[in-house]
């Protein structure tokens, strides 16, 4: 024992740890001066927060949060009688959920700035945002999917959006569905949706392929030359239903789903497609009324692939693959097998000639599964542990994260060499780099988006904010320049430059385009009707009263509706509403835009309500009061502004 | 016979007692380091318990089929408390005997106790990094997970350290006073024939 002593400690004691510090000159690369703008937008995906938000890069700063999925006190989103049919659904309304990928519009392969398009993880929903105004415009319910995970992937001209499921399910009527859980093998589908956009951003599902139950993950379109294709990660190919975490882990392969929906339309087009029963909600804010309507839908289009030949065909890629990403080119296809100690690239025209020669080596589930080596350009050797992601810079680099050695491992997409590595902050998931899923990416900086803090941060209890990291990537070493926390817990994002969308950005909506059936359009036009037991308050706000801001004659037993128009034509102004007792949220109304708040009064007596956000000199002065009598008092319905009364 | 010193055989009293004190520290550390844990995950070995980050370290374990480890994979915990009192009593017979002979019996005694300690140690870390579950998540061909020994090894994504940790250093003390107690009273014996 002693001379074991001796010899551990003229070993030194304990082992040292990598170096960790960012460049010399890092502060000055993000500072953005005070009066000037960030260089990109970075969209980020919320998570477990339903929501969007909106990063500047490089500075880091957060500049909103944009409501999605979940209901949004702050601005009444989902609490208004305007938004709440947003987050209605076929199961009513869910004010919830959780928000994992980001695809921005594209044309011709590359960003336009249009439309942010966002995935709801738990009851499948696609959503739109609209670049202009920054506002959830459109949700579109997906049926027959169960963990909407594999989404909202997009084609190059954003043809088609994609959603499939990461959870298998029994699809059918009640019987069908209403199966032991041990039948999975028999009983169990995926779904993979293609879903529509036209020139307007209006979503449809166009078909949806019913697929043998397994798990979709991740999915990227083909671009240039294969555009046409599709292409998603699977795993769970074992098709466990109980303890997946080893159940799952056990095939050497799984699968990359190559799907030709050219050929999908083709079979369409042939009237091969199964018009079957569905039930979900297509909700569809108005830009003009800002009233969002909740429409049920019936039925959808079904495909079988395993019927109908040549839709989809499987690639085997190592151990249960997270992502799967086609470089700018559309020739490589990188999966990312996240148990496993390689990476390998795939190239299309080897599978294309594959598919050609028929170089199968058999069949899964009546699907053909290619050859994995005749569908090989090659693998990158010891990359790292965990690869899960992979971006590109379009200078022929790929950039893939390592989730359990927590790094990102920058290398040549055609040599397959490793080129650099630079440890991240900590266990990364997803990475972004500017325009890095397009044909033409912008290069400049990574995004790391980190799954675990620690230490990063000032702690705040056991609940950390989460962290990312901006990375220098334009020379041959990525060199790192920031951490920033984030909202919510980030999956992907994108970042499109700022001269894409800025310029483009709703300074404030038209009074005179505003349609709202409740709109005061001026103070002339401010009321109260009374509908039976419904009380409307057409109320307008401009700095910095409301009017009318004198209300008598509501009762108990009445609901009150305040409809208020922000009068207000000019960048900033929004006014706020909220009165006590109200069981929902403020309402924050946009410039020339009309929101609701219903209001149940609960007692008799004089209650004040006023303006929420601060708007001028006099915003404390902003306020009115309203009168509630008992249900059966005969005080008159009456309102004003400005009167006063004999003393 | 040669007798000892009175002195040394104080010494040598003081080193047996010195390793009561191993009953109550860890005498061996384990310690791993990776990206996401900079504050180090620290495993301490007792006589007769295992203490630290043990939770957290079967948790990161099991996707690559390592065993959880527990107390009761260890039947040595059962009797090493035994041992060591039974080294203490002999290191305090040998003082009382107090001859030459006496100091090299309780050396040898320690060296192989600690051996002895060294070589189960190795044997159990080296089933417990071979030893694998194949239907773990995560299989990386050809790789074994055996914590170093002694000093320091790179695990997958996880620097590995393994040495000795209070009670670890007081039995090295104590082994030390034995060894300089037996080399005085070798000196002081050529010094009286020279005199």
């Amino acid at each position: 024992m002693a001379a074991a002593a001796l010899v551990s400690a003229s070993m030194g004691c304990k082992p040292t740890t990598p170096d960790a510090a960012s460049v010399g000159d890092a502060a000055e690369r993000v500072y953005v001066k005070p009066g000037t703008h960030d260089e990109f937008y970075n969209i980020v995906s919320g998570g477990f927060n339903g929501q969007m938000s909106v990063v500047g890069l490089p500075s880091g700063r957060v500049l909103r949060i944009l409501p999605v999925f979940s209901a949004h006190p702050e601005n009444g989103y989902g609490f208004s009688e305007e938004s709440k049919p947003m987050l209605n659904t076929s199961h009513g309304y869910v004010p919830w959920d959780d928000l994992h990928h980001i695809s921005l519009s594209q044309t011709k392969g590359e960003h336009d700035g249009r439309w942010a398009f966002g995935n709801a993880n738990n009851t499948p929903r696609i959503a739109r945002v609209d670049l202009k105004s920054f506002e959830t415009v459109e949700i579109l319910e997906i049926p027959n999917s169960s963990g909407n995970h594999s989404s909202p992937f997009i084609t190059e001209n954003t043809e088609y959006v994609v959603a499939s499921t990461r959870f298998s399910v029994p699809l059918g009527g009640d019987a069908e569905r209403d199966v032991p859980i041990n039948t999975f093998k028999e009983n169990f589908k995926g779904t993979v949706s293609f879903i529509k956009v036209d020139d307007e951003g209006h979503m449809s599902i166009a078909f949806q392929l019913v697929t043998p139950g397994m798990s979709f993950d991740l999915a990227r379109a083909g671009k240039g030359k294969s555009h046409g294709w599709f292409f998603f990660s699977t795993y769970n190919s074992e098709q466990a239903y109980t303890l997946l975490e080893v159940n799952a882990s056990q095939r050497d392969k799984d699968f990359i789903m190559a799907v030709n929906w050219k050929k999908a339309e083709e079979y369409i087009a042939a009237g091969k497609g199964k018009m079957t029963k569905a039930k979900y909600a297509h909700n569809v804010m108005d830009h003009n009324s800002h009233i969002a309507t909740s429409t049920m839908m019936e039925e959808v289009l079904q495909l079988d692939p395993v019927e109908l030949k040549d839709i989809i065909y499987f690639i085997p890629c190592p151990k249960s693959p997270h992502g799967t990403d086609v470089d700018p080119t559309g020739e490589y296809i990188v999966g990312s097998g996240k148990l496993a100690a390689l990476i390998p690239v795939f190239s299309f025209t080897k599978l294309m000639k594959a598919i050609e020669a028929q170089d199968f080596e058999g069949e899964y589930a009546g699907i053909p599964v290619v050859r994995y080596e005749s569908a090989l350009h090659g693998e990158v050797k010891k990359p790292g542990l965990g690869p899960l992601h992979t971006e590109f810079d379009g200078r022929g680099n790929a950039y893939t994260s390592m989730f359990v050695s927590s790094e990102v491992v920058k290398w040549s997409i055609e040599t397959l060499e490793v080129l650099d590595r630079a440890p991240t902050y900590y266990s990364v998931g997803h990475l972004s780099v500017p325009g890095g899923p397009t044909a033409k990416p912008h290069g400049k900086y990574l995004v790391a988006y980190n799954k675990i803090t620690k230490d990063r941060y000032l702690p705040t209890g056991p609940e950390l904010t989460q962290s990312a990291q901006l990375y220098d990537i334009s020379g041959d070493k990525m060199q790192l320049l920031l951490d920033f926390p984030t909202i919510g817990e980030p999956h992907y994002a994108e970042a499109i430059p700022a001269a894409l969308v800025e310029p483009n950005s709703i300074k404030f909506y038209k009074l005179e385009d505003n349609t709202h059936p409740y709109a005061a359009k001026g103070e002339g036009q401010a009321r109260v009707e009374r509908k039976g037991k419904e009380v409307h308050v057409y109320m307008t706000s401009i700095r910095s009263h409301f009017s009318p801001d004198n209300i008598e004659g509501v009762k108990l037993g009445d609901e009150v509706y305040f409809h208020v128009t922000n009068l207000e034509q000019d960048w900033d102004v929004p006014h706020g509403f909220a009165i006590k007792g109200a069981n929902t949220a403020e309402i924050l109304i946009m410039p020339g835009a009309t929101q609701t708040l219903k209001w149940v009064p609960d007692r008799v007596g004089v209650v004040a309500f006023y303006c929420t956000d601060f708007c001028s000199a006099l915003h404390q002065e902003m306020q009115g009061y309203i009168r509630v009598s008992p249900a059966n008092s005969d005080v008159e319905l009456k309102y004003s502004l400005g009167e006063t009364g004999p003393q | 016979m040669k007798k000892i010193l009175g002195k040394s055989r104080i010494i040598l009293a003081l080193s047996a007692l010195l390793m009561i004190g191993a009953f109550f520290v860890p005498i061996w550390e384990i310690m791993m380091w990776a990206p996401q844990y900079p504050e180090w995950l620290h495993m301490y070995i007792w006589l007769d318990d295992i203490t630290g980050d043990v939770a957290i370290i079967n948790g990161l374990n099991h996707y690559i089929g390592m065993k959880h480890i527990k107390v009761e994979m260890f039947p040595e915990f059962k009797i090493m408390p035994t041992i060591m009192m039974g080294v203490i009593a002999f290191g305090l017979l040998m003082a009382l005997i107090g001859r030459r002979i006496a100091i090299w019996a309780y050396l040898l005694v320690l060296i192989a106790a600690g051996t002895a300690g060294l070589v189960d140690f190795y044997l159990w870390s080296y089933d417990y990094g071979h030893n694998l579950d194949p239907s773990a998540a995560i299989k990386v061909p050809g790789m074994s997970y055996q914590p170093p020994l002694l000093g320091s090894k790179e695990l997958l994504n996880f620097i590995a350290y393994s040495g000795p940790a209070t009670g670890g250093w007081i039995m090295a003390v104590s082994g030390l006073m034995v060894i300089g107690t037996l080399v005085y009273e070798y000196r002081r014996k050529s010094k009286s024939i020279a005199l």
